[in-house]
């Protein structure tokens, strides 16, 4: 095993997410406390990868990888990695890397952390567990061990720079993949653009069911905002996709984030901490989101609303 | 059509979580049906009505209490339900994944299905790792699956509203973001008769793996900063909003 720390980078439409240089700022520094080196691995075709601040960036490039594939890039991690042996590979716990970390933990029998939020030079890892409410230290047990780290743990400065890339074929056979890209799909137009709103008024589980969004709805008019939401509304189909902060939504940075029985789980603070003016208004004294938001209400999210709408 | 849905038993989230030595409290804590659960499990019982076959819903009974959990999926449409008998409340995502993998290895899966994450999958998810050790595909976050013949188009969701579709022959591992449509309800009534009639297969756990995690401590989290609390009732909270809005051109 080297004193190395492995980077899995992710990117769309030729553009690395945030995440890989944050991630790669954090390895810099933990490669440096070991005596190894912080890599880059970037896999996939037709994207320019000279942009990590890495010790070294290695690009697996191959027609095949042109677009994000869980068997092929899997495979091609997997390969790598059992080569160069790495004792540290981080990857985003995003939706890519999610599709690769732990399976890549059962696969070679290492030690994997999820909901990473900081690592030590001793290895000791933090994790947001329990929706945030609890924080797991954890260490791996010797040898090699997996990170999958939360969007927005890391400065992301830290990670950009100009490292020339080392382009390499596929270490694996690419041909016999039972999995094949058919099409990226792009959001139904049409909707309100939630990133762009100045004032957002955004629900959570706690608003119970479809019928109660007309309230939401009146509140958000009062303000002149919009309303946003966390992903549970989203997937019970109470609001459409297009309306949804967090990992697997949208990030947005409002003038003002006011927020209706949302309890702050890791996956939605990743999507609105950088929000001016954050508000929480939730019936549970200890939800995380309370550490995150500027004010808070311990209160029924219905009756605030409508005093609030009677109000304004 | 042969599919099976790993399901994962947790504590509540929507209770206090009570600490004991480096980990959650077991004993005082509610354990729930994972909530992405509900989505594979409907996605399941939805690719069974339109494609016919067998929903098969399995999970690892870790404090004796599964039994709800799974007469709710019969109730909602799966066909068969067992629990792999572990009492060990502890067991951490790779040990549930490694039963789990044993015993749908004798289940002849076209399909497994499992919740994209869990909010205490600390060594990552059972989804993930089962596809691991059945030497199968795995795709994560998925917002439909459809089947036709030997294969399946399934639908990945990506941040911000983008998806992109992969054509994957049988047999591989999803990780369920959502179904197509909300998890049905089921009524009361049926869970109930389900509870009276219902055959749940039982399977002693077998085989090994560990997470490689040594836990050192769990704690609530180090807060950096706090909201500034706005106190009284509901009416008082709502006049103390609007008028911070105000004084900041917000309202």
């Amino acid at each position: 095993m080297s004193n190395d720390v492995f980077v899995i980078t992710e990117h769309m439409d030729g553009k690395f997410s945030d995440v890989s240089f944050e991630l790669v700022g954090k390895a810099k520094e933990l490669a440096k406390a070991w005596g190894g080196q912080a890599v880059a691995v970037v896999v996939g075709s037709g994207i320019a990868s000279n942009v990590f601040a890495s010790d070294s960036t290695i690009h697996i490039d191959d027609a095949a990888l042109s677009h994000f594939n869980p068997e092929a890039y899997g495979k091609v991690v997997e390969a790598l990695v059992k080569e160069r042996s790495p004792r540290l590979v981080m990857f985003g716990w995003t939706v890519t890397g999610m599709d690769m970390a732990a399976w890549l933990s059962a696969r070679l029998g290492v030690a994997c952390a999820a909901y990473v939020k900081n690592i030590g030079a001793d290895l000791t890892m933090s994790c947001a567990a329990y929706g945030g409410k609890l924080t797991a230290e954890v260490a791996p047990e010797g040898g090699m061990a997996i990170a999958a780290c939360l969007a927005g743990s890391f400065p992301v400065e830290a990670g950009q720079g100009s490292t020339a890339a080392v382009t390499m074929a596929s270490p694996v056979d690419l041909n016999s993949l039972k999995m094949k890209f058919v099409e990226a799909t792009k959001p139904a137009g049409g909707d309100v653009d939630i990133t762009s709103q100045t004032k957002l008024v955004s629900i959570g589980r706690g608003i119970g069911g479809k019928e109660n969004m007309e309230l939401a709805e009146e509140l958000a008019q009062k303000l002149g905002a919009v309303v946003s939401a966390s992903r549970p509304v989203v997937d019970a189909g109470w609001l459409p996709r297009t309306r949804q902060v967090g990992k697997s939504g949208l990030k947005v940075k409002p003038k003002l984030y006011l927020m209706l029985g949302i309890s702050g789980a890791p996956e939605h603070l990743e999507g609105m901490q950088s929000a001016e003016l954050i508000i929480a208004v939730n019936t549970d004294k200890k939800a995380p989101i309370f550490n995150v938001a500027h004010y808070g209400a311990t209160a029924d999210l219905f009756e605030v609303a409508e005093a609030m709408v009677e109000l304004l | 059509m042969n599919i099976v849905v790993a399901i994962k038993h947790i504590p509540s989230i929507a209770d206090d979580l009570p600490v004991k030595g480096n980990n959650v409290d077991f004993d005082s804590v509610d354990f729930v049906l994972n909530e992405w659960d509900e989505h594979s499990i409907e996605q399941a019982v939805l690719i069974k009505e339109a494609v016919g076959g067998t929903v098969t819903v399995i999970g690892v009974d870790l404090i004796g209490e599964l039994d709800n959990a799974l007469h709710l999926a019969l109730a909602k449409g799966a066909d068969k339900v067992a629990k792999i008998t572990a009492d060990d409340p502890a067991a951490d995502s790779h040990t549930q994944a490694k039963w789990l993998a044993e015993a749908v290895k004798g289940m002849g899966a076209d399909m497994v299905f499992a919740g994209v994450q869990a909010s205490n999958d600390i060594d990552g998810q059972i989804g993930a790792m089962i596809a691991a050790y059945l030497d199968m595909p795995y795709i994560g976050g998925t917002s439909a699956i459809e089947v036709s013949g030997s294969a399946a188009t399934v639908s990945k969701e990506f941040p911000g509203g983008v998806g992109m579709k992969y054509s994957i022959t049988l047999p591989f591992v999803a990780g369920v973001q959502s179904a197509p449509k909300p998890p049905r309800y089921a009524p009361v009534s049926k869970v109930r008769q389900m509870a009276q009639t219902a055959t749940v297969e039982k399977i002693a756990p077998t085989g090994e793996a560990s997470s490689g995690l040594a836990f050192k401590k769990m704690a609530p989290p180090v807060a950096t900063g706090h909201a500034e609390m706005i106190e009284g009732s509901s009416k008082e909270v709502a006049a103390k909003i609007v008028e911070l809005l105000k004084s900041k051109g917000l309202a």
